[in-house]
Formats: C-alpha cells, structure tokens, sequence
C-alpha cells in the first residue's frame, strides 16, 4: 500500500517537475520576491519629504527649522517663499508635509511664553500621515525639553518611559518578514495543488485513477505529497534566508516552527484539493485558487491586525489557516513563543486540514463528469 | 501569420474576422461561468471583505493599568483613556500579573504609574509613567505609542491648569490633515483596493486564454484559419476588456455608496485612466499567455506577477517613499502603482493634472511595450 502511494505521489512529482518552465516557476519566484517584500514591505519612515515656509526670521525658529531638517526622519524639499506654494507642493506629492512657522512666531514666545507652528500634512495615505504627525510631535517634545533647560526652567513633572518588548526598535521589518514567510509557503503548494486534480479532470486521466485499485485515501495522500514536500523545501530556504539575510532574530525553536509549517501545509494542501476537485478545468481550479488565496492574505492580519476588523470579518478569519501560522511564525521567531504557548494556534490549523481533507477525498469519486 | 496565403483579402484588417473571433471569446467567456465570476462576483466580495476588514486604525486596543498607588490623579488619568475611542484599560494589581497577560497578548500594552505619581507631580520633580508596549507589530506599536503621548500631554497640561500652575510649552503644534481629516485608513485603502483588484481580474482573465489553446490543441485550429495575428489579439482583448471595465465601475460604485469615500476627480477622468490601467493589466496578461504554453506556469506567473506585487509594491498599502531605492526603482514596473496614485488622488484631493498625466504617460509607455513584445513574441511562436 505504501509503495502504491508512493508511486503515485512520484508520478504527481514528475507532473509538476516535468518542464523547465515549471521547475523554475517552484524556485526562483519565491526566492525573489522574499528579497524585494522584505525590503518594500515597511511601515517605517524615513525620509519624510518636508518643506519649510519660515516667516518669523529669529534665532529661535531658525533652530526649530534646523532641528528638523536635521533629523534623519525628515527631508528638506524646499524653502517656501509665498503661501500659494504650499497648496502645489502638498497637491502633486512632492512635500508630505509643510511645517509653517508664521511672523508672530517669536513675539508670540516673547509675550506668552508659548507660540503655535502650523503643520500641514497631506492625508491620502492616512497611515503615513499619522506616522510622520507622531514624529515631527516627538521631535517638538525634545525641542522643548532641550529648549527649556537651555533657558534653566523646569521640563514639565511627568515624564513617559517608554519600553517596546519584542522588537525593542520597532522595525517594521521584524514583524513583515516572518509573515512573508507564510505568506510564501501559502501560495506556491496551494496552486500546485489546485490544478493537480484539475488537471487530470481536463485531460481524462482522473477517471482512470479512480478506477485502479488505488482508494480515495490513497490517491489523497499521493496528491497531498507533492504540495506538502515543496512547500516544505520552499518554507526551509525562505526560512534561512530571514535568518542569514535578513538576520530576524529566531528566539524559538526551530522544531515548533517546522510543526506548525507542516500542519499549515496540510490545511493549505487540503484547501487546494478541495478546490480542485470542484474545478472541472484548470481554469476554474485556478480561479478558485485564486478566490481563497487573496481574502485569505488580506485577511489573515499579515499587513492590518485582525483586531481593527468587525467581528463579523473577524469571526470569518477563523476559517484561515493563514491566521493561525502568522501567529505561530511570529511568535516563534520574536517572542521565542514555545509549542505549549501555541497549542491554541496548532489544533485549529489541524483541524482545517483535516476537514478539508476529507472533503477532498470524498468529492473524488462524488463528483465524476 | 502565415505568409504563404497570398490572397489580398486575407493580408488586410478585416473587421469581419474580428467580430467573428470576439464573437467566439464572448461565447466561451458566457458559458464558462468563472469568467463572470472574477468580472463581477470577485470585486463585490472583495470589496465588501477588504472595505470593511482591512484598516489600520486601531481601536478599543486593551491596555493596562498598574497604579502602585491609586487616587485622584491617577483616576484622573486613567479616565482620558476610558474616554478615549481607541483603548480599553484594564486594571492589574501586581506587574507581574499584567506582564504574563502582555505575553498572552491579552493586552497590548502597560501603563504604570509608580507610588510616588502624584507626590512628583505635586513638587514638580520626575513623575514618570513606565510604558511597556508589545512591539511584534511594530507599525501599530508606534500608532500606539502616538496616541498614549497625546493623551498624556492633554492631560499634563489640563492637570497643571487645575492646579493654577499653567504649564509653559514653549512650542506646541497646530495639525492640519489635508484630504483627509479624520485619518480614516478606509479612504485610501479602498480606493487603492480597486487598482489591486483591478490587476487581479485584468492578469488573471488573459493570462489563460492562449496558453488554453495552445494546450487544448485548438492553437492550431486557429492558426489554419485566415485569422491574422492583430485580429486574434483584438478579438482576444475587445471581450474581456469589457468585462473588466464592468467590474471596475462596479467597484467605483461601491466605494462611493458603500464606503462612503469621497468623491472630489472627475468620473470622466478616471474612466479613461481605468480604461488605460485596464489596458495595461490585459497586456501583461496576454503577454504572460503568449510566453508560455501551459496553464499551470501561465496562472502560477499570473498571481505571482499580478498580485503579490500590486499588493505590496504599489504603494496600496506600504509608502513607496519609505523603501530603499533599488525597490522604488522596482515598483516603476508594476502597473498598479501607477493606478493607485491616480485613483487616491482622484477620489481624496480632486483632479490633480501634475500627478494624473504622469501616471497615465507611464501606462501608455507600459502598455506599448506590453503590446509590441506580445506581437513579437506571438509572430516568434507562430511561425
């Protein structure tokens, strides 16, 4: 029985394998988009394109203009001369953001002891809007602390220590990366897999699986292989390369990691045979495919937390195993989380998986054309 | 396509042949119903999902609180937060307690507030607040973080004023939000939602086609016909690019009615755009069709060159500003960033011309060199 399903599972392999076309479509990919993901994909800023309308020419906001201009979160774009420049530059995207310091600046100082700078900021990308609003806030913070020492006042009574666990320098990075992980050993096993069925549906050949004396499980499990073994030799090089490359630090252990891989691969290798069987052409197990792959990505808290969704979107994530595995990378690789922490995360994945599976098995011989 | 027929009515254009072909893709596009279903089923779901489950603005986030020493200062403070949209506090007796639901990721963050608060406050000494944030997800760590210092200045200075010692900030900042006041992360992820959407269904309905005939053996069928090469594509992209445009309309609509987004461009402006993008995306499907003649290696190409990078090279999501500059240079290759920043400004700032006739010089240059490439390469693989 072993070797029957063996010899089918090779026959899926050399299906898959068989032109260079496919080969490389398995392997480079992957590899590629890793390295331009985990650079591109960054919530940080830097370099915020700033420009500076300075009417108050005193010694004072000359040293707030070149506390900005000299901070590496900001670039200076351009001195504006006149106010019908800031509507062009905020309009076209050439200045995020214009920092205007009006005439009464320094009388305001001299009079109230408090003046007022005006910041304009463009909102398309709400987002960054609010990123670069935090940042040009914490840079006024330290400008007044240094400020009033300089003066010999009193710095306001409390003060905000602020630690970060986990990622102590809140790169976005840490956080993206490990989840590009996932999100790579989800797509390429679930594609293979879809058309896997569908594929022998197009050409005729599935009837002629069906009828020898191979049973649905064994045929299952031979076209669950493939998927799981690719994804497996996919999950372990994209996994290296975070750790050499990118150098995320991997705080949990490394067989907690290839667990959940594993049981992430059989949910997402039961997903796609389920959808598979349903396709009666390639086409449609691709669509199909494609109809779970992309809620499943933009809803799996992989670029926006689950917990800012509705309940109604956020009860449906249950049924993504891709929630599930992000938790379970990311709580390996930066909390150091082990299995026993995880538990809650393994057996639901499980159970997608088994479910799917056995779907899958019985649409084999339910649904014959 | 094949230069051994010499009749001169076969050699020209022949809007008869066209129809024809378009005619056959019509009927091929009707009766499989999962063409239909990416045009229209697939940007609704989507749409629906995405509108409303993807955003970046946090609220309700669980903190919590240990307070070594609770009164009216500390009650104080902890009510900012209560009244605050964005957070929940909880309160905890000991730090360890809070510790272990922070590692649970119960809660997001701790506040504490040590024993000798107010008496610091009170002297004008160092009262300090320890925050402990969980910085997994580091974006909204930072949001976090933003937040809990703006209350925290609202409520030192408030503090100061009732206690008649006002407090002097020498600069304080007056914030204009342009486009989008209230930072509503719905405004710019919807409208950038349909050019992500948009290049799915584009890729996704040529990507196929050829390699289909190729692989059904009907290619050759075809190619034995008086069809010429030009015929073949127009009639190729003349149905599906109806269908897109459908879907895009459809999407605009619901981001409009459904999601409430403003409005500000003209609708006949970012007609022409998403008839431009449309154009561009069924290029880089078709050409994707042309270069290979399975349909597992056209489909896997597909989403790997459609959508992956539409979602996290386009500026969608991830500020394109903020990558390093071998990826800025990158993205110039995905056609949906150049979409995503016609259609944000279209819908949030208005008409912007500088930005509009950039974006659309890019698509055309892109949907050139899609179409010439196609021709070569079907002429190449014809022959």
């Amino acid at each position: 029985m072993l070797y029957q399903i063996l010899a089918l599972a090779l026959k899926e392999f050399q299906a898959i394998l068989r032109d260079r076309q496919s080969r490389l479509v398995l392997i480079g990919p992957p590899i590629a988009q890793l390295l331009v993901f985990g650079y591109a994909a960054t919530f940080d800023l830097n370099n915020i394109p700033v420009a500076i309308y300075n009417q108050d020419n005193s010694y004072l906001s000359r040293e707030l203009v070149s506390h900005i201009t000299g901070s590496p979160h900001f670039q200076l774009v351009k001195h504006i001369q006149k106010d019908d420049e800031i509507a062009p530059l905020i309009t076209t995207k050439k200045a995020l953001m214009v920092v205007h310091i009006k005439s009464d600046f320094s009388t305001e100082q001299a009079v109230n002891h408090s003046s007022k700078v005006q910041v304009i900021v463009d909102g398309r990308n709400s987002n960054t809007a609010l990123l670069s609003l935090n940042y040009i806030r914490t840079l006024l913070i330290d400008f007044n602390q240094q400020f009033l020492n300089d003066q010999g006042q009193r710095p306001p009574p409390a003060v905000l220590e602020i630690r970060s666990w986990f990622n102590p320098n809140l790169l976005s990075r840490w956080f993206i990366i490990p989840g590009i992980v996932a999100l790579l050993t989800l797509v390429v096993p679930l594609i293979v897999t879809a058309l896997s069925v569908a594929r022998e549906r197009e050409a005729g050949t599935f009837d002629q699986i069906l009828v020898t004396p191979l049973s649905p499980f064994q045929i299952l499990v031979g076209k669950s292989i493939p998927g799981i073994v690719i994804g497996l030799v996919q999950g372990t090089v994209i996994i290296a390369l975070t750790v050499l490359w990118f150098n995320i630090p991997l705080l949990g252990s490394i067989g907690t990691l290839y667990l959940g891989l594993t049981l992430f691969l059989m949910s997402t290798v039961g997903i796609g045979l389920m959808i598979s069987s349903l396709s009666v052409t390639q086409q449609q197990g691709l669509m199909g495919a494609f109809l779970f792959l992309v809620p499943a990505v933009i809803l799996s808290g992989f670029a926006t937390p689950i917990a800012n969704m509705p309940e109604l979107v956020q009860d449906l994530t249950y049924i993504n195993p891709m929630r599930y595995f992000l938790i379970i990378v990311r709580g390996i690789y930066l909390e150091g989380n082990s299995y026993g922490d995880l538990i809650s995360q393994f057996w639901p994945m499980t159970l997608i998986g088994l479910v799917s599976l056995t779907f899958a098995g019985w649409l084999f011989k339910h649904r014959m054309y | 396509m094949n230069e051994h027929t010499p009749a001169p009515t076969q050699q020209s254009f022949s809007p008869q042949r066209l129809k024809g072909i378009v005619r056959k893709e019509s009927l091929q596009i009707i009766r499989d119903p999962s063409s239909i279903a990416i045009a229209f089923v697939l940007p609704v779901v989507l749409l629906l999902l995405f509108g409303y489950g993807v955003s970046l603005d946090a609220k309700h986030v669980p903190i919590g609180f240990v307070v070594d020493n609770p009164d009216t200062n500390t009650q104080s403070f902890i009510g900012m937060f209560k009244h605050s949209d964005y957070f929940e506090p909880q309160r905890f007796i000991t730090t360890h307690e809070a510790k272990q639901a922070l590692k649970a990721r119960k809660i997001f963050g701790i506040v504490r507030l040590r024993s000798d608060f107010s008496d610091q406050l009170l002297s004008f000494g160092e009262a300090p607040i320890e925050l402990i944030v969980n910085g997994v997800d580091a974006n909204q760590a930072r949001i976090t973080e933003g937040y809990i210092l703006s209350i925290w200045q609202l409520w030192m200075s408030r503090t100061a004023q009732e206690q008649g010692k006002p407090l002097h900030i020498p600069i304080t900042i007056e914030q204009r939000v342009w486009f989008n006041p209230a930072l509503k992360s719905r405004n710019y992820l919807v409208p950038g939602l349909i050019a992500v959407i948009m290049t799915l269904i584009g890729a996704m309905l040529t990507a196929m086609v050829v390699a289909r005939e190729w692989e059904r053996g009907t290619m050759e069928a075809i190619l034995v016909t008086p069809v010429r090469l030009k015929e073949f594509l127009l009639g190729k992209l003349i149905p599906y690019f109806i269908l897109g445009m459908g879907g895009m309309l459809l999407s605009v609509a619901m981001a409009y009615w459904q999601f409430d987004v403003p409005f500000r461009g003209s609708f006949v402006v970012l007609f022409f755009a998403s008839a431009l993008f449309m154009l561009t995306c069924l290029g880089l499907g078709l050409f994707i069709s042309t270069i290979t003649r399975s349909q597992f290696v056209a489909g896997e190409i597909s989403i790997l060159v459609s959508f992956l990078p539409a979602f996290i090279l386009s500026g969608f999501i991830f500020d394109i500003n903020s990558m390093p500059v071998v990826i800025q240079w990158l993205t110039h290759l995905v056609p949906a960033r150049y979409f995503v920043d016609i259609i944000q400004s279209i819908f949030l700032a208005g008409n912007v011309w500088p930005i509009i006739l950039k974006n659309c010089a890019y698509l055309i240059l892109m949907s050139a060199v899609f179409f010439i490439l196609i021709i070569k390469k079907s002429h190449k693989s014809l022959e």
